[in-house]
């Protein structure tokens, strides 16, 4: 380790423990100690073989003094009692920081522990933000009509389920899949219909990438205007959302097979659709699936933008939209919450499936 | 210069297209006219009636450039509201809402690529960030984010913050994960034989950011700022629509309210030079930047 990374902790320790000497006596006793001792700990021990035991260790000690620690003082107001509530919580964060990087300084020779660490490191870092949240909201006493606390939010998300998942298939089903199909379909279609002519292919990828950087969402209303307010028009948005984009990569794809390649399959005598079939789309795959991640993102945000602009009473723009306006931000939130698991999920989905098409790639192996 | 020729045509394909399928959706409204006037009338009068209705379903291409001509230039100038006669912009032509727009774009603009590019240096230096924070920025990338725009703005609106700074924090938003992704990409980018040439200067991690990895980087930061840019206009136009006041995005949704399909098609015509103009202009600068470090193609 070089000599600034230890100045940076150590000054990161003193502060820790600065901020501990002003907050913690006033709350709890039992965790003064710990911290104390905690501190300087996941601070200097970095040793590959220690640093697992340390870090988990706190990891456990904050999550026990960590939470009570936090509770607000009540009946006070004024700036030194938030004050008092504010800094244990940031020290307990610090911490908690500190915890996580001693964690993704560790490099496990096992394989098995590597993908372990790689993927919670993320999710106890995302827990330790919901944490902060939840602690920030409690003691600066947000109001929940400008930010709920998660917990409110995963309760409002657990009791109206149902209401979820109708607006779950109205949007993402019925909405965005239907009008991504026809819309990445049609694309690749029209893509290897171009190919053919480079004249087209030079004239169509100037305009395809300028209108794939244009604000397409804007048509939404206009498309919410000739197919009505059901699912139709928030199909239609997608399918224009998602076809420049697609249409370029899967131009640019077809392209992607070389000379070599080309000769063989001439050598072979394959006409224009074998070596099509058998070359130049496999050849394509790579390009095909980036576009179709991009669309997936793009898939959701029209169909849910679109719904502002009109929809039945039933969708997650439409719900977003009305809980706005009944100041319902619990509600909103799970909506967001639903919107992020059902994007996260939809990549995810397309992200498999190009791992099985084209495992030959080179960013697929040694994987 | 050689695709000059077929981009022309393609662009002629499109605006045929358009005017076809200007007749052909607007042929019901001209034909129900002629029914309601006890009168026939052929292919040619519905062609002719398709190009100058006042509501068409699809306005025809000219009808939208007379439109968009009429909301800008005529307005401005001649106009009695316009800034020739006022001296100031009129609240009803398209340069005063577009303006609006840019304001809060390129506010957004800035702010989220000067954090996009900071997280970006602490990721490629904090191998706790690297391996906490990263995932989370890629993953925040499937979340479609714009989409909950409208009630993050209105929410700022109610603690009472407003003006151009909540449309700013949307376009900051969503110009700042490209911009970090695509600058971890970049920062990352010196190979092995140059960072070990570093290290036998022996300099330092700031050195080699500032002399190595950042110029290294810039091909890179222009590619995914031209992305940023595009996504925070868009971020800006999703926001304005919940707003009253100005703003592309707000004569989006007026447009919409009052069936004034014509105004739409101009607005987001408008939309369209801004997004071209501000991709432009990053182009522009990459290309003088990238000249000047010598590492133009």
């Amino acid at each position: 380790m070089k000599g600034p990374a230890i100045l940076l902790r150590i000054i990161a320790a003193l502060v820790a423990l600065g901020l501990a000497a002003l907050a913690l006596p006033l709350h709890d006793v039992v965790a003064v100690p710990v911290f104390l001792a905690l501190v300087p700990a996941l601070a200097l021990i970095r040793s590959a073989k220690g640093g697992l035991i340390v870090a988990l260790a706190a990891l456990a000690v904050m999550a026990g003094p960590g939470l009570v620690t936090f509770a607000p003082l009540p009946d006070e107001a004024g700036t030194l009692p938030m004050l008092r509530g504010l800094l244990p919580v940031l020290l307990v964060w610090l911490l908690l920081w500190l915890a996580v990087e001693s964690l993704a300084a560790l490099a496990p020779a096992s394989p098995l522990l590597r993908r372990v660490l790689a993927v919670a490191i993320p999710l106890i870092f995302g827990a330790t933000i919901l944490w902060l949240w939840e602690a920030l909201v409690a003691i600066l006493g947000v109001s929940p009509v400008i930010l709920p606390p998660p917990s409110a939010i995963a309760a409002r998300f657990a009791t109206s389920l149902p209401v979820l998942w109708g607006d779950f298939v109205q949007t993402v089903v019925k909405g965005a899949l239907s009008g991504y199909v026809m819309g990445c379909g049609a694309a690749v279609l029209a893509a290897v219909a171009v190919d053919r002519s480079t004249f087209l292919q030079r004239g169509l990828l100037p305009v395809g990438n300028f209108v794939a950087a244009l604000p397409i969402v804007g048509i939404a209303p206009i498309l919410v205007m000739w197919f009505g307010f059901d699912w139709q028009s928030k199909a239609a948005v997608v399918v224009v959302m998602v076809f420049f984009p697609m249409l370029v990569n899967t131009v640019e794809g077809l392209k992607a097979s070389d000379a070599m390649q080309r000769d063989l399959m001439a050598t072979y005598g394959a006409g224009y659709w074998q070596s099509l079939w058998k070359l130049r789309l496999p050849a394509a795959m790579p390009f095909i699936f980036n576009g179709l991640k991009i669309c997936t993102t793009l898939a959701l945000i029209g169909a849910i933008v679109a719904e502002f602009f009109g929809s039945p009473t039933q969708g997650m723009g439409f719900r977003i939209s009305t809980e706005v306006g009944r100041l319902g931000l619990d509600m909103v939130w799970s909506e967001i919450a639903v919107a992020a698991l059902a994007g996260s999920a939809f990549y995810a989905v397309v992200a498999v499936v190009e791992k099985g098409v084209t495992f030959w790639h080179p960013s697929q192996r040694g994987r | 210069m050689r695709s000059v020729l077929p981009v022309l045509t393609v662009i002629a394909a499109i605006l045929l297209i358009w005017y076809v399928a200007a007749v052909g959706m607007n042929a019901q409204w001209a034909r129900d006219q002629a029914a309601r006037a006890g009168v026939e009338i052929g292919w040619s009068e519905i062609a002719v009636d398709a190009m100058r209705q006042e509501r068409p379903v699809l306005p025809a291409p000219h009808q939208v450039a007379l439109e968009f001509w009429r909301l800008t230039w005529t307005e401005e100038v001649e106009g009695r509201r316009g800034i020739v006669q006022s001296g100031s912009l009129s609240n009803r032509s398209l340069v005063y809402h577009a303006l609006v727009t840019l304001s809060a774009t390129g506010l957004g603009f800035l702010i989220g690529a000067g954090f996009g590019i900071l997280l970006a240096i602490g990721i490629v230096h904090n191998r706790a960030m690297d391996r906490g924070v990263m995932p989370w920025a890629i993953a925040s990338q499937t979340i479609p984010i714009v989409a909950i725009a409208p009630m993050i703005i209105v929410v700022l609106n109610s603690v009472g913050v407003s003006g151009v700074l909540p449309k700013a924090v949307i376009a900051a938003y969503l110009s700042f994960f490209p911009v970090v992704v695509g600058m971890v990409k970049g920062l990352r980018s010196p190979d092995a034989m140059q960072t070990d040439l570093l290290r036998t200067y022996n300099a330092g991690a700031m050195q080699g950011l500032g002399k190595l990895r950042f110029p290294a980087s810039m091909p890179y930061l222009f590619a995914s700022l031209k992305v940023g840019v595009a996504a925070s206009l868009v971020g800006t136009i999703v926001a304005e629509l919940p707003l009253g006041g100005a703003g592309l995005g707000t004569r989006l949704l007026a447009g919409s309210y009052y069936g004034q399909t014509i105004q739409i098609w101009a607005t987001l015509i408008a939309a369209a030079l801004l997004a071209a103009a501000m991709v432009g202009a990053v182009g522009m600068v990459q290309r003088v930047t990238l000249r000047r470090m010598g590492m133009a193609r």
